[in-house]
């Protein structure tokens, strides 16, 4: 396998005595987009959230195994873990959208890890014409972002996390609360981002799985059933279980 | 109505209070409504602060939950003899203006606590999530994000018992309050005078209470008058949130 950019061994994730993540190898490839599919409660978005430590501020989560961005033990003590962040970026399932203007949502983080501040205007524009939002709100950037459509919001959500050059991307569900018009957009934005980005995208929509992949994972209560490339998965499942979510049967 | 009037606000009491105004009273109120303020605003909003975003729930936060709960139903006549005991004795503030701040500043804090980690429990884990996903501090996902959200609901809270405060008698009782000052309140070590306490006064206390009824009742209606202004104020700050979400 060449260009291993973020990757999981043996990942145990309990909540409490619950356990949660079982075992999980997976490796995901550079500039690649990979989809995270099972069912409801298999544990799709606690895999996600391993990769940038969202799970460090709840107390009861215990994690083991190693966890790696490139060659970077993503768990080691010393790292820290803003400076991961900004490396490994997140996109939420419904818009997040800070209580601020366009412009504040995109400046914001890019204040945080002080950047020089002659270069944001510039930044700022290009991260917004990468996401394909540029055209519709350059006139108002003064606006509040909480007053774009929702659509506009998960595209702006997308661009504040670009501005910023991570190199991975991590989207749980992001266009679940979109209609099919905006999840068009985002879908043809995953696609020109993952030239510059490695994206992992949890989702429960099969086309859109179809659409956007290069390879996917699929996960049942918690264990990491197949993982193979799109039309492996979609087209020739080596596992029962895969192949009958794949067609519907359940879930 | 008819005592109320500019002069019954803004003059000193004359001849045995039996006449003049009751502007002692009303500045003494504000001042010991400030030193209030200053006291358990800032420190009710920290202590919130840190139980609801960086405690890890354990049993002794929730005891602690429970012990600020309990504190909110003590009556205020308790609190009047602690603060005599601790901030007018035991650090040698004296009968103040100062110890009565206090001591109602103690009264306020547990409500202000609970009100203010209502306020930010109401922020959804979302939004504290869009700014630590950027490589935000859990400090600077609070000060930008939570805080500002919050703030709304945390001046109801604050301003409602503030109010409350303002307008209570028995813990400035022993800690500082007099009946007549002679002049305005103009440092923080003296007594003062306030209107609650004035009101109570003036209606059982006074020798010809017949003569100064409606003084009484002048005061009374300025104080009902400052304890509606600030709930205005905090209804409308409530208002104004809800027709922003
Ligand atoms: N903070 C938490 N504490 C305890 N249990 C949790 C916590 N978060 C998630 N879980 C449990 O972990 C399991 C996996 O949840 P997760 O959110 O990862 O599922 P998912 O695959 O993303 O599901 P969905 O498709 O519905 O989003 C569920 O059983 C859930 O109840
Ligand atoms: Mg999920």
């Amino acid at each position: 396998m060449a260009d291993i950019k973020l990757s999981a061994h043996n990942l145990n994730l309990y909540f409490g005595t619950k356990h949660i993540l079982k075992n999980i190898d997976i490796d995901f490839s550079k500039n690649k987009v990979t989809s995270l599919i099972g069912p409801s409660g298999c544990g799709k978005s606690t895999l996600l959230r391993c990769f940038n430590r969202m799970h460090d501020l709840t107390p009861d989560a215990k994690i083991e195994g190693i966890l790696k961005l490139d060659d970077l033990d993503i768990y080691k003590k010393k790292y820290s873990v803003t400076e991961l962040r900004k490396r490994i970026g997140m996109v939420f399932q419904k818009p997040n959208p800070l209580p601020k203007s366009i412009y504040e949502n995109m400046s914001y983080a890019l204040k945080l890890h002080d950047f020089p501040k002659n270069e944001l205007p510039h930044l700022i524009e290009s991260a917004l014409k990468e996401s394909y939002l540029w055209e519709e709100v350059k006139e108002e950037l003064k606006k509040p972002a909480v007053k774009l459509s929702g659509g506009q919001q998960q595209r702006l959500c997308i661009a504040r996390t670009v501005v910023l050059r991570p190199e991975v991307i991590l989207m749980d569900e992001p266009c679940s609360a979109l209609d099919p018009i905006s999840t068009r957009k985002i879908e043809d934005l995953i696609l020109s981002l993952k030239r510059n980005y490695t994206i992992v995208i949890v989702t429960h929509n099969m086309q859109q799985a179809q659409r956007i992949s290069d390879d996917v994972a699929f996960m049942y209560l918690g264990e990491l059933i197949e993982f193979d490339t799109y039309e492996n998965i979609f087209k020739n499942a080596k596992k029962e279980l895969t192949k009958n979510y794949v067609s519907g049967h359940f879930g | 109505m008819p005592s109320v009037s500019w002069n019954f606000i803004s003059k000193l009491p004359t001849e045995g209070m039996t006449k003049g105004g009751i502007l002692p009273a009303i500045t003494g109120t504000v001042l010991l409504t400030f030193i209030t303020t200053i006291f358990a605003v800032p420190f009710g909003i920290a202590c919130a602060i840190y139980l609801n975003e960086y405690a890890r729930p354990s049993v002794l936060t929730n005891i602690i939950r429970a012990s600020i709960r309990n504190l909110s139903g003590i009556p205020s006549i308790i609190y009047g003899l602690f603060g005599l005991a601790l901030f007018v004795q035991a650090l040698r503030l004296g009968t103040s203006v100062l110890s009565a701040g206090l001591t109602l500043g103690l009264l306020s804090l547990p409500y202000i606590i609970t009100t203010t980690e209502e306020a930010l429990k109401r922020i959804p884990t979302v939004m504290r999530e869009a700014t630590l996903a950027l490589g935000a501090t859990q400090f600077e996902t609070i000060r930008d994000v939570v805080l500002p959200k919050a703030l709304p609901g945390i001046l109801t809270g604050v301003i409602l018992t503030l109010s409350r405060a303002a307008g209570e008698t028995a813990p400035i009782l022993f800690t500082g309050v007099a009946f007549y000052i002679n002049g305005l309140a103009t440092s923080f070590n003296q007594e003062f005078m306030a209107l609650p306490y004035h009101l109570y006064m003036l209606s059982t206390q006074h020798q010809s209470i017949g003569q100064v009824r409606p003084l009484a009742y002048g005061t009374a209606v300025v104080l009902i008058i400052l304890v509606f202004i600030m709930n205005c104020i905090a209804f409308y700050i409530r208002f104004k949130q809800r027709t922003q979400d």
